[in-house]
């Protein structure tokens, strides 16, 4: 019986040693995660969180990106640039004489999910603002959500555009500040026949579709497209396709998105179609992807970009500088990252003009914020997009772009595409009642 | 003509890749009848083998890095081959002979491995070792005294409470140290460069060979040769045979099965493991590697018949060559110099689009799956259990 007893002591004494153990462990890794931000709520021990209780002397921002799941490898990235913006305008003092309090959720790379952290960011969270999503299939799931609440999102990723919402600020490039332009140098110095491949979902599809009406109003020629299921990795038929459509070699136009992108360059070499005779020119390849591809690989092929980490200004080599010691000598910086960093400047500056974080307010008070970004000057314009610099960079040996052409200054943005038949002559302006998302230009 | 042999190849190349990463599986499944569903992600951890063996001989220097991919390929059968030992030794070997229980414990395991090729780190490693040292340690011990029937259970909770608690205070005293806690992989995906002499191609044949399709092959084949020596002509292999024929008649003649189980479940996931290298070659090597390869795997199995080699290798060049001529677009201008009808030949352009292709071979294989459920060649008289 006291035999009994003591076994029993033991397993109980060691339970509570245990679970001890284990709060502390939490409460460790919820300072020790963030190093300069003991507020990150992401972590399971928020309750415990010091800031959770001081929540009114801060400013509740939401994240949502996808923490896990296939886009974890990218959204991951620009998480890492959003919270370096907030930790810099924290330790310089904060917004309106208030620290910035983010609130990370998962999107888990799922877009019902999306939708369902949305809806508690705003509601559970009270958060004032949202900065999130990467893929367009993910804004599309939330972009109810934000307009049924008259809510705000600041999305930073490059997108097929054809959309314009009042409460959305797009801080990633328009198509005509990224697709166009590329279509136009190729056309230019590469070649006039075009081979369209892309994941088979609404970005590449919308994006070829409106390289076709370019190629068709600029003299150039498609010769074949072709799209490859997510996450496919056998490109074999599609290769044969290229050869047989393009012999004497031609421009590749590649929105290929996620694992397919290594596939598709690996094999392209094995092919023996090399830059010299079948440049590759990609819209989903920035300075993190061709790290995971392989600068062997990639060399001497294209990508069309606002912004590359090879950029040369003050305000880059600040921000560039600014990531690396906060993450890493290894990391690199690209265009998601850099459109993710800005927007949260971009959104200070609104609430410090509007002088609070009410929604209408910041959002009158954002359209015509400037900023010196590290791509260059950016502008928010009248119909939530920003102008950007265009630039198209070359794949060098280090795995860096080395910037080949860029526009002379910052092209305003276009979201209704020109080269469409549907949307030819609307545009978009918020500033103006009478206008709104969609209105026919005269 | 040279159209149709290069085609041919492009479609034995697509098949080979197919075939190399359904061969462990047909081990497994075929002839264990595990549903494994961890399979591709063994086929994930010889792919960061590769790696890690890529990295090292990066830092030997020139000559040698040439070489890396030799060294690789047994790294990544050993890798892969403790792994899928530990797997059927702590989990799968209590779950013999119930399919739903299996595929949901491979499940998990699947999961459980991916997130460890993204968080895994020096102190997740030591802590994991620590545990495991006084865990089992803390077993052999107690084992030792006469009591230990009576005392096993309670030993048991005991011992996980206490190293778990403290593998975990040692993980969290430790988890400031920047060094310790940086992550190996992450879960960014990471590159694994062919080397020199396997990039690029030959026109040899008349048309572009890459010599890396040329390598998958031939690694295929020599996997297949191996395999089928071993099944064939070695003892264990005999051994194996046999216990899938009937398991409690050899048990009685004296076969060790739990042996032969856990070195059949070993070799079908070392075989994963090389699989894993050659595909590294191919595409991206991430955490979810292992998720695109599955499904075709299985397909494979399936329709070659499960437990026969033989179907395996047809099934695989199968679909492999019909994905490739639907897909290319081969096959409809094959129709076209024939001056086919020209509704067959819409018919195949609709179809000439990767997505499309794989919705026909799927069509297909679905119907053929109506016509023979059991696949091409289907197991014969009594099979054992299943």
């Amino acid at each position: 019986m006291s035999q009994l007893g003591r076994r029993k002591f033991l397993l109980y004494s060691s339970t509570g040693v245990l679970a001890s153990l284990f709060l502390k462990g939490c409460a460790d890794s919820g300072g020790g995660d963030q190093a300069a931000d003991p507020c990150a709520a992401a972590d399971p021990c928020a309750a415990a969180d010091p800031c959770a209780a001081a929540g009114g002397d801060g400013i509740k921002v939401g994240i949502l990106h996808s923490l896990s799941g296939t886009m974890a490898i990218s959204e991951t990235t620009v998480v890492d640039a959003e919270m370096l913006a907030i930790d810099e305008i924290n330790a310089a003092g904060g917004v309106l004489g208030k620290q910035i309090v983010p609130i990370k959720e998962d999107g888990a790379s799922d877009w019902p999910t999306f939708a369902e952290k949305a809806a508690k960011l705003i509601d559970q969270d009270k958060v004032v603002t949202v900065f999130g999503c990467w893929t367009s299939a993910s804004r599309k799931a939330v972009l109810p959500v934000f307009e049924s609440k008259k809510h705000m999102l600041w999305y930073p990723v490059q997108y097929e555009g054809q959309e314009c919402s009042n409460h959305v600020f797009y801080t990633g490039a328009a198509p005509n500040q990224q697709i166009e332009p590329a279509v136009d140098w190729l056309l230019e110095n590469k070649g006039k026949e075009f081979f369209l491949v892309g994941s088979d979902y609404v970005f590449p599809r919308t994006a070829n579709t409106i390289i076709k009406e370019q190629l068709a109003a600029k003299g150039g020629s498609v010769a074949g497209e072709d799209y490859l299921p997510l996450g496919d990795t056998e490109v074999t038929p599609i290769i044969t396709k290229i050869k047989a459509a393009l012999p004497d070699g031609g421009v590749i136009f590649n929105s290929l998105n996620g694992d397919t992108n290594v596939a598709f360059f690996k094999q392209m070499q094995g092919a023996g179609l090399n830059p010299d005779k079948y440049p590759v020119m990609s819209v989903s390849v920035a300075e993190e992807e061709v790290r995971q591809i392989g600068p062997e690989y990639l060399k001497g092929h294209y990508a069309s970009w606002n912004y590359y980490q090879t950029v040369e200004s003050p305000a880059n080599e600040k921000f560039v500088s600014a990531f690396k010691a906060k993450y890493g000598e290894d990391r690199v910086t690209n265009d998601p990252m850099e459109a993710a960093y800005i927007m949260v400047y971009l959104w200070k500056q609104a609430v410090e003009q509007a002088g609070t974080t009410d929604l209408e307010p910041v959002r009158a008070a954002a359209v015509g914020q400037k900023l010196e970004a590290p791509e260059g000057l950016v502008t928010m314009q009248p119909n939530h997009h920003i102008s950007k610099t265009v630039r198209i960079g070359e794949v060098r040996d280090d795995g860096l772009f080395d910037i080949v052409w860029s526009t002379e200054g910052p092209l305003d943005p276009i979201p209704w595409n020109q080269y469409v038949k549907e949307t030819k002559g609307f545009a978009c302006d918020w500033t103006d009642p009478n206008k709104g998302g969609k209105y026919k230009e005269a | 003509m040279s159209t149709l042999i290069e085609g041919l190849f492009n479609g034995i190349s697509i098949g080979s890749v197919l075939l190399i990463a359904a061969l462990g599986l047909a081990i497994v499944f075929g002839l264990m009848g595990v549903i494994n569903l961890a399979h591709g992600e063994l086929m994930m951890l010889g792919a960061y083998s590769t790696f890690v063996v890529q990295n090292i001989f990066k830092s030997f220097g020139d000559p040698w890095f040439d070489f890396y991919i030799i060294v690789a390929i047994p790294v990544a059968f050993i890798v892969s081959a403790v792994v899928g030992l530990i797997l059927e030794r702590g989990a799968i070997r209590f779950l013999y002979g119930r399919p739903l229980e299996t595929l949901l414990a491979t499940w998990g395991v699947s999961l459980i491995l991916q997130q460890f090729v993204r968080s895994v780190n020096w102190l997740l490693m030591i802590s994991l070792g620590i545990f495991s040292l006084l865990f089992f340690g803390g077993i052999q011990v107690v084992k030792k005294r006469a009591d230990w029937e009576r005392i096993k259970s309670k030993t048991l909770t005991l011992l996980i409470f206490l190293s778990t608690g403290i593998a975990i205070a040692f993980y969290s005293l430790l988890s400031k140290n920047s060094v310790l806690t940086k992550a190996w992989f992450s879960a960014r995906n990471v590159d694994v460069t062919a080397p020199k002499w396997l990039r690029g191609g030959t026109t040899a044949l008349g048309f572009q060979t890459p010599y890396v399709r040329l390598f998958i092959i031939a690694l295929t084949i020599l996997c297949l040769i191996g395999v089928y020596w071993f099944l064939q002509r070695s003892t264990w292999g005999l051994k194996i045979r046999a216990v899938t024929q009937n398991r409690t008649m050899s048990s009685c003649l004296g076969i060790p099965t739990a042996k032969v189980d856990a070195l059949t479940f070993a070799l079908g996931s070392g075989l994963a493991g090389i699989a894993g290298c050659a595909v590294s070659l191919l595409g991206s090597v991430g955490p979810n590697t292992g998720q695109n390869y599955i499904v075709d795997t299985f397909m494979v199995v399936v329709v070659g018949g499960v437990g026969n080699l033989l179907g395996t290798v047809l099934a695989a060049l199968g679909i492999g060559i019909l994905n490739y001529l639907v897909g290319s677009g081969t096959l409809a201008l094959f129709l076209t110099s024939f001056s086919a009808p020209q509704s067959l030949i819409d018919f195949f352009l609709f179809f000439a689009t990767s997505s499309m292709a794989k919705v026909m071979v799927f069509a297909l294989i679905i119907t053929f799956l109506q016509i023979k459920p059991a696949g091409l060649f289907p197991q014969k008289g009594r099979t054992a259990e299943l």
